[in-house]
């Protein structure tokens, strides 16, 4: 059985001016235990995805069920069933660790002694004993979202929401959360993750959904959609940004490429990429021709394609480009 | 790794009143670690007490009343209630600033009663609001104000006021959960208490107003809860019309007003909580 499904899910943001469709039928399938993480830029609707999911917000059509139960008809046994944890960390910052636990454990239906020990227990677990009895204004924002992410685990959900759970966070705030995740996935949570950085997406998830303007535009695992854009790319920097459009010409004819959309000339960081079928011999060969031509290599290296040229090949712009 | 138990069974109501009791707790926590706040809420009523006592005492007579020390007597009752009427304001910026932190959206994702979060504000801030009465009481007496029918009809009055102040914060709490942020929260929140508090009997007694203004300050909910009190505390109450229904049953007039309040605001409020998204 599936953990979470959602068919044609529809919702519509209607202003005085315009509507948005944030999600214009979307279908999504997490197998239990498993990571879905789903990618977009801003704008592109998984938060409100996730809402729906999380029984925040009911769809204008389609319908979704976690765990069996429709997300609209039997959203109070939902929310019994599965954490969320949000973007903005959602704790009270004026409660110290312990008592926002505390005060989610409560609500959570357990009783107060309960709640007390879920909450020595979670704060232990996310290495936030020291900081337990501090107020949360006085936490980093990587203590903080872990604490956000300790609150949605006090009912020992078996299905996980993770809404962009690193946005904003240092690098090793980052790698911490990603561990935490890690083993929430070895306990047989299924998570549902939202992300705007693919190599996130890449560490993490099993799967992946790629959305934009509320709609899939790709689905599989990372290298199914790496696939899709090719394999190995050689990258050049050429020193004399005149030189760029003849390098392109030459070794465009060198190494038989054939589609010339497969090809890129970024003129003002003088840098060239194409298709490396090849590899290294590619590579070698690309590198003769700009030599016997006379034109200089400012840098060149083989790059395995990133989920990055996923996005970009398949929306026409980059996943962290901002969307009006 | 875990020892915790699963969730008890429990009835809705209870559920709401456990809920309710803890966002109560919560917001009891927080008022000592916000410590301005808990300034301003208080040196404001001290401010309006010596304010209107010192400077429109002398100028304001209470029509069958005379002396200086009349206007203290009959004011009390007026700056008690404008206060729980302002109680509306913190119930609408902290809502609004739950709001806009993602709190509110984390509170609706847990499995409690969709009343919860309200009702635990407006509890925790009615607690508030009886520790800023105290201090006003005391300043009341201070300035010269008494009680002259006994402990048991204060205690009334004082109660009256609670209600009153437990009604408005459902409005405080529509108002925070329909508005952007905390910042346009507070104005909504206050803006239109303004000549709702002054087109009252709260600071002027009503036979000194224009004739076509008097009814409508003497039916006024402020106007009512002001009269009850001040006929629970036996201070001086004058009324323009003083065989009219608020004249002759000032405390009915003033429970029937909270509970019309209520029944209108807590569901509009519970209803908004329910669709609230932040952002």
């Amino acid at each position: 059985m599936a953990a979470i499904e959602a068919t044609g899910l529809v919702k519509t943001f209607k202003s005085r001016k315009n509507s948005v469709k944030a999600l214009d039928g979307i279908d999504l399938e997490v197998p239990e235990g498993s990571v879905l993480g789903l990618l977009g830029p801003n704008g592109a609707g998984k938060t409100t995805a996730v809402r729906v999911l999380t029984t925040l917000m009911a769809p204008d059509a389609g319908s979704a069920r976690v765990l069996g139960h429709d997300v609209v008809k039997e959203a109070d046994t939902v929310r019994g069933l599965v954490g969320l944890s949000g973007q903005y960390a959602a704790v009270d910052e004026l409660l110290t660790g312990r008592e926002n636990l505390w005060m989610f454990g409560r609500l959570y239906r357990l009783n107060s002694s309960q709640a007390k020990q879920r909450a020595d227990e979670l704060l232990e677990t996310f290495d936030l004993t020291d900081a337990a009895d501090r107020i949360l204004k006085t936490y980093s924002g990587g203590m903080r979202r872990r604490l956000d992410l300790a609150g949605s685990l006090i009912a020992h959900p078996k299905v996980l929401f993770l809404d962009e759970p690193t946005t904003g966070l240092d690098p090793r705030s980052r790698l911490d959360l990603w561990q935490i995740i890690r083993d929430r996935v070895s306990e047989g949570v299924t998570i549902l993750l939202t992300t705007q950085y693919l190599e996130e997406a890449d560490e993490l998830a099993d799967s992946i959904v790629v959305v934009d303007h509320g709609s899939v535009i790709a689905r599989g695992t990372a290298d199914e959609l790496k696939a899709k854009v090719g394999g190995e790319r050689i990258e050049i920097v050429v020193h004399d940004p005149s030189e760029t459009a003849r390098a392109l010409e030459l070794l465009t004819a060198a190494l038989e490429v054939t589609d010339p959309d497969a090809t890129t000339l970024d003129q003002h960081n003088k840098r060239i990429t194409l298709p490396a079928p090849g590899g290294s011999t590619a590579l070698v060969a690309a590198i003769r021709t700009l030599d016997g031509a006379g034109i200089r290599i400012a840098d060149v290296g083989l790059r395995r394609p990133t989920l990055d040229d996923v996005f970009l090949s398949l929306t026409g712009h980059a996943a962290e480009e901002v969307e009006s | 790794m875990s020892t915790t138990g699963t969730p008890a069974k429990v009835s809705p109501f209870s559920r709401a009143v456990s809920d309710a009791g803890v966002l109560a707790w919560r917001s009891l926590k927080r008022i000592p670690r916000t410590p301005d706040m808990l300034i301003y809420a208080t040196i404001q009523p001290i401010m309006f007490v010596l304010l209107f006592a010192y400077v429109f005492g002398n100028a304001i007579p209470i029509p069958g009343f005379p002396g200086a020390r009349a206007y203290r007597e009959f004011l009390m009752s007026g700056i008690f209630a404008q206060t729980m009427a302002f109680a509306v304001a913190s119930a609408s910026v902290g809502l609004a600033d739950d709001m806009s932190k993602g709190l509110i959206d984390r509170f609706r994702s847990l499995p409690m009663a969709r009343s919860g979060v309200i009702a635990g504000r407006v509890v925790g801030d009615v607690v508030f609001n009886a520790f800023v009465m105290l201090v006003m009481v005391i300043c009341g007496f201070i300035v010269g104000w008494r009680w002259h029918n006994g402990i048991g009809q204060a205690l009334a009055a004082f109660a009256i006021l609670l209600l009153f102040a437990f009604a408005m914060l459902w409005v405080g709490a529509l108002i925070g959960l329909s508005v952007g942020g905390p910042e346009v929260a507070a104005s909504a929140g206050l803006i239109w208490l303004f000549p709702l508090t002054f087109l009252s009997n709260a600071f002027v007694p009503t036979p000194n107003l224009p004739g076509a203004l008097q009814p409508v300050a003497e039916w006024n909910p402020i106007s009512s809860i002001v009269a009850a009190c001040r006929h629970l505390f036996g201070n001086p109450s004058p009324f323009a019309s003083p065989d009219g229904f608020p004249a002759q049953h000032p405390v009915w007039l003033s429970l029937i007003w909270c509970a019309v309040i209520i029944a209108i605001f807590a569901p509009l409020a519970v209803n908004k909580y329910r669709r609230a998204t932040s952002r």
